[in-house]
């Protein structure tokens, strides 16, 4: 275990570690593949057809994308609500969330068939598209976050000139906090334009604040899962009652979430396609009994004063934001478009590795930038302590 | 035929079609489109053929039975269907769709980023994708626009030998078809296209239901966009109301917090 000496001297050190080694030959191995998919265009690559012109790729885009949301929930309890108990993450949020967006921009670019155009429509203005929206929140969010992260490196290598940037800072933060809520919203209304295709369990004016509401959750269940992994992994001192808090957070929210679906589904008199017996029923009550009802009773219990409680709840809450994409996306649709698309494996294969990449920069930037001893200060000032054993420990 | 009219159509009448593709012959060759590459059943020139990227129209076969119940073979030639409000290009999000002045939906490859959401949006699922170019367009019917600017009909409409397919004015091709469904009551008494989706340049009349020859017939009449702009509309409150809610509440919270003791900067 070093000490952050390096750190000290304006340095950047990063140890490859035969597990990292690993991480950096999986990433290789998916740009390998990305040149290739370039290359030889989407026919080649992917069991994309006429039928299913959305495959495996928008799917990963609209998880991470969700999931991606700790960014914006987290930000927008400690910087519009300044809720001094969840301060310590946010910069681990926002770099989990901004390593996210590369991966979820990565698949997109692959995804397009014309990534030569891919610039095309940032000067369309093409206002009656949600697409459009998400695409624009999107290009925008990645860029405020850039200049957040911008000014943590200042503070890491040059802390005098933070200065410069830090009037726009809080312009920037209140911006990033609002346009999630464009683009997490206007993925679920991308599936408004189809009310004849998309089964009506999940086709509803309700499923743009759907998408936004369990994004909203999710990412903060992701923020869960990161903590306690990273936290161990770096021997990193852990708050177990801000972890509880945020269990008790999510299971508030998404207690609002499963009325607010109740009451959508009885709106349009859909309950009884929920409990016909079908693929689309049961697929949806799956979403709903391990992805809401089953981390809410966890959420709202005894059981999430412990970690493992915790864990298994965001687990839990993390998979049932997956199940509510992939539900849309393709168990939604299955009635209209038939069964004739299962990923190739070039589709399959290019994803691990971009996780891995993303979890690459992860590590590397924990080690190099002032995230763990920013949290660690935020902690260490709520608490009312001076310094927290392990303050300078960020590199294992 | 007058100039610049933007409200042209075509009326398909399913009772006068007896099948022989002559249209979709002409449509390959005034468009210059290939040929699919014939499947192990050799079916690339038959009845059981599927819009693609170089199948703008195809023409599908149905047995059925008529008013009578009498056993027929009905055949559905099948392309964009030009709506007026088209779903393709309100998801469009780089403007590549288009509705030219001619009054067809068309598409600017220039512009596309190769999204196809307009392939999923489609409620009849006309636009296809040439999957096997690295480069690729979307593909489909353009109502033969070059030479509707010239006052012609398009190439479909001028080589049906039974006149099952008519050219003209939109309005004057309804005034058509139900005058015929008034005169036949064998019709079913509906001109499809009218109010699907928001309206159709193509219509249908047909003596054997629609759903039976492989028409959706669950398409909204509400136009796509109407869907859509019920969500978008919000867009702006959203972001204005949201800001300035966002901006108060994040300088009243964290004023609150200054005076209740715990003074502290923003991150």
């Amino acid at each position: 275990m070093k000490d952050t000496t390096a750190q000290a001297k304006n340095k950047i050190s990063f140890k490859i570690t035969p597990a990292r080694g690993i991480l950096l030959v999986l990433g290789l191995l998916s740009i390998c593949l990305i040149v290739y998919r370039l290359i030889n265009g989407l026919g080649v690559t992917t069991n994309l057809n006429d039928q299913w012109p959305w495959g495996l790729w928008i799917f990963i885009d609209l998880a991470a994308i969700a999931l991606a949301g700790c960014g914006f929930s987290i930000a927008v309890i400690t910087h519009v609500f300044h809720i001094k108990k969840f301060k310590p993450l946010t910069r681990r949020a926002l770099l989990l969330s901004f390593l996210l967006y590369i991966v979820a921009l990565l698949i997109l670019f692959i995804e397009i068939g014309r990534w030569d155009n891919f610039y095309t429509p940032i000067y369309s203005f093409a206002f009656t598209s949600p697409l459009y929206e998400v695409f624009m929140c999107i290009v925008l969010y990645f860029l405020m976050q850039a200049i957040e992260l911008l000014d943590i490196s200042i503070e890491r290598f040059n802390p005098p000139a933070r200065s410069k940037i830090s009037k726009i800072m809080p312009v920037v933060v209140i911006i990033a906090c609002l346009l999630p809520f464009g683009h997490q919203a206007s993925l679920g209304a991308m599936y408004l334009g189809m009310p004849q295709k998309l089964s009506a369990i999940w086709s509803s004016a309700f499923l743009p604040w759907s998408f936004l509401i369990n994004s909203f959750f999710a990412g903060l269940a992701v923020v869960v899962l990161e903590y306690h992994f990273f936290s161990k992994h770096y021997r990193q001192p852990k708050d177990n009652a801000m972890m509880t808090g945020l269990t008790r957070v999510i299971a508030v929210i998404m207690l609002g979430y499963f009325v607010l679906k109740i009451i959508d589904l009885a709106a349009r008199g859909a309950f009884g396609l929920v409990f016909d017996g079908s693929l689309e029923g049961n697929m949806f009550l799956l979403e709903m009994v391990i992805g809401v009802i089953i981390p809410i009773i966890f959420g709202l219990s005894s059981l999430v004063k412990k970690t493992s409680g915790q864990i298994f709840m965001a687990t839990f809450v993390v998979i049932g934001l997956l199940l509510s994409r992939f539900n849309v996306i393709f168990v939604g649709m299955i009635k209209t478009l038939g069964n004739s698309y299962v990923p190739s494996w070039i589709e399959i294969a290019v994803i691990p590795g971009l996780f891995a990449l993303a979890i690459f920069i992860y590590l590397f930037a924990v080690e190099n930038l002032p995230i763990f001893q920013a949290a660690n200060r935020e902690y260490d000032a709520f608490a009312g302590r001076e310094k927290h054993a392990g303050y300078e420990v960020v590199s294992k | 035929m007058t100039e610049a009219n933007t409200n042209r159509g075509v009326l398909f009448d399913v009772k006068q079609c007896i099948g022989c593709g002559s249209c979709t012959v002409a449509c390959k060759l005034w468009n210059d489109l290939g040929y699919e590459k014939p499947d192990v059943a050799g079916n690339a020139h038959g009845f059981d053929v599927e819009l693609t990227d170089k199948n703008w129209t195809i023409v599908t076969y149905n047995r059925e039975k008529d008013a009578n119940g009498k056993d027929v073979l009905r055949f559905l030639k099948n392309q964009c269907m030009h709506c007026k409000e088209p779903a393709c290009i309100s998801v469009c999000f780089a403007h590549a769709l288009y509705i030219d002045e001619n009054g067809a939906v068309v598409c600017d490859p220039a512009k596309c980023a190769g999204c196809r959401y307009c392939m999923i949006a489609c409620p009849y699922s006309v636009p296809k994708y040439e999957w096997d170019k690295v480069f690729p367009s979307i593909q489909k019917c353009q109502m033969c626009d070059s030479k509707i600017a010239a006052g012609e009909a398009t190439s479909c409409s001028a080589v049906c030998p039974t006149g099952a397919l008519t050219f003209g004015d939109r309005d004057e091709l309804l005034a058509l078809a139900k005058k015929k469904i008034a005169a036949d009551p064998s019709y079913v008494n509906h001109v499809y296209g009218e109010t699907e989706g928001g309206g159709t340049r193509w219509l249908y009349i047909s003596d054997v239901p629609f759903e039976k020859l492989g028409l959706p017939i669950n398409v909204p009449n509400t136009p796509i966009n109407d869907y859509l702009h019920g969500y978008l509309k919000y867009t702006p409150v959203v972001f204005l109301g949201g800001g300035a809610l966002f901006a108060a509440l994040s300088i009243y919270t964290k004023r609150r917090a200054k005076v209740a003791g715990h003074g502290e900067g923003d991150e």
